[in-house]
């Protein structure tokens, strides 16, 4: 019963770090999570993402580098981010729940799916050519900014655009480019 | 000229067309396999006899440099092939030409995982903000508080400047040249001495002072701390000239925390 108890309440802890927006960006580090809940916080993640499986919720981790290929070792973990994102996918009605129109959404598949093919870096001056394809000129300047704005795209000094925490946190690359391919269009 | 002489020129040159060949592959985004690794080793090894002068050494070390970045490229080029990321960018580039709006949409939703993110305000930090707020003054009064005040001009002496502690009786640098002295004159055959039994002192401002000025010696040059972390202890060990770091060394902070407590436990380890 104690035990249970203190798992309740390591659960509860957990939920308040990760859902509550604490810093500039969302999620928690891993040391962070191990100073507030113990050393067992993987445990306490794990009873939670199960909870949260109910509710289409997950606990999502970013891994520093590339996501390790074996079991990630506590230092691993340590510097990983942690998330709660959506666990399936949305509607396309529900999109307007997180402000963003089709366009939108559709520019920014298509930017971060052009970048994920270069390599991880082109020029903005080609995506946003791309983008004039399907969208009137004069949003594809503001579109573009708004995906910088909100880290999904990162553009360097020389104008070079890569893809940032937000994209790493939130799309699973190879899903989409896999979709992608398999389109008729 | 000699044919050596002639020799070390040609070797010079090509050299440099080779570091021309790597940078403008590295800066340019070209295809890393323009470089032909094989023959640029060849090439540096076969002038490599040749070299005398540091500047010709410096310029087969640039070259080598080079060449290492480019082999880099090309390892990335071809771990990147190998991961399931890989596609080929003219197909991905024409499925999106010819994928329409709604359709690319769908896609990126199947594959898209928002970040669920809360900003609220609690009853908590509502009630905390009131009570701060009822606190603050309004801002006519703090401004006035700020304000300057208006005084007749008149003289002051030194004496009464260092008085009213706007002036200290000796320049700062003096100061700490005699506190470094002291330092000097205080670590014992093994040239360093326990942070605390340096800068502990009689009353707890003094350690503070004391404690302030070790913290310059440190951060100019003119001592270091040795740190056993495991024995948690910690020593100054001063130098003999003033080294300075800045730009040389990784400059670490070390914050070193000189709590009434501590003190304390300090001047009744002292009196046992």
């Amino acid at each position: 019963m104690k035990r249970k108890s203190y798992y309740a309440r390591k659960i509860k802890r957990a939920a308040h770090l990760l859902f509550y927006k604490r810093h500039k960006k969302p999620g928690v580090k891993g040391w962070e999570l191990k100073k507030r809940l113990g050393s067992d916080y993987p445990k306490v993640l794990n009873i939670l993402d199960n909870y949260l499986e109910k509710l289409d919720l997950k606990i999502k981790t970013v891994f520093e580098g590339e996501k390790p290929a074996e079991k990630p070792t506590l230092e691993e973990l340590s510097k990983a981010r942690f998330y709660i994102t959506l666990r399936g996918g949305l509607k396309p009605k529900e999109t307007k729940l997180c402000g963003w129109r089709i366009d939108d959404i559709a520019g920014l598949a298509m930017s971060i799916s052009y970048i994920i093919s270069k390599k991880g870096r082109a020029p903005r001056e080609e995506v946003e050519d791309l983008l004039r394809n399907k969208l009137p000129g004069w949003r594809v300047n503001i579109n573009m900014n708004r995906y910088i704005r909100s880290a999904y795209l990162a553009e360097d000094e020389n104008k070079q655009l890569y893809l940032d925490w937000r994209t790493r946190a939130e799309v699973d690359q190879n899903v989409l480019v896999d979709l992608l391919l398999g389109a008729e269009g | 000229m000699s044919s050596r002489k002639r020799r070390k020129k040609l070797g010079g040159e090509r050299l440099q067309r080779i570091i021309d060949l790597c940078r403008s592959v590295e800066e340019r985004g070209l295809d890393p396999f323009i470089v032909n690794v094989d023959d640029v080793i060849a090439v540096v090894q076969e002038y490599f006899p040749e070299w005398e002068l540091p500047k010709e050494f410096c310029l087969d070390a640039e070259a080598i440099h080079q060449l290492a970045s480019v082999i880099k490229l090309q390892s990335d080029w071809v771990r990147h092939r190998s991961t399931s990321l890989y596609t080929d960018p003219f197909l991905l580039e024409d499925k999106i030409r010819r994928a329409s709006k709604e359709e690319l949409a769908n896609i990126f939703l199947r594959a898209w995982s928002p970040i669920v993110e809360l900003e609220q305000i609690s009853p908590h930090s509502l009630a905390e903000a009131i009570k701060y707020w009822q606190g603050l003054l309004p801002l006519s009064e703090r401004w006035l508080k700020t304000g300057s005040l208006k005084t007749e001009a008149g003289t002051a002496t030194r004496e009464e400047l260092i008085h009213q502690r706007i002036l200290a009786e000796t320049v700062f640098s003096e100061e700490l040249e005699m506190f470094w002295e002291e330092l000097k004159q205080r670590v014992g055959g093994e040239g360093k001495i326990p942070y605390w039994d340096f800068v502990g002192a009689e009353t707890y401002p003094e350690t503070l002072r004391r404690a302030y000025m070790v913290s310059f010696l440190v951060t100019y040059g003119y001592a270091t701390l040795e740190i056993h972390r495991l024995e948690e202890e910690m020593f100054l060990k001063p130098f003999k000239k003033p080294k300075s770091l800045l730009g040389k060394e990784q400059l670490v902070s070390v914050p070193v925390s000189v709590s009434v407590e501590e003190w304390r436990r300090w001047r009744e380890g002292e009196r046992d």
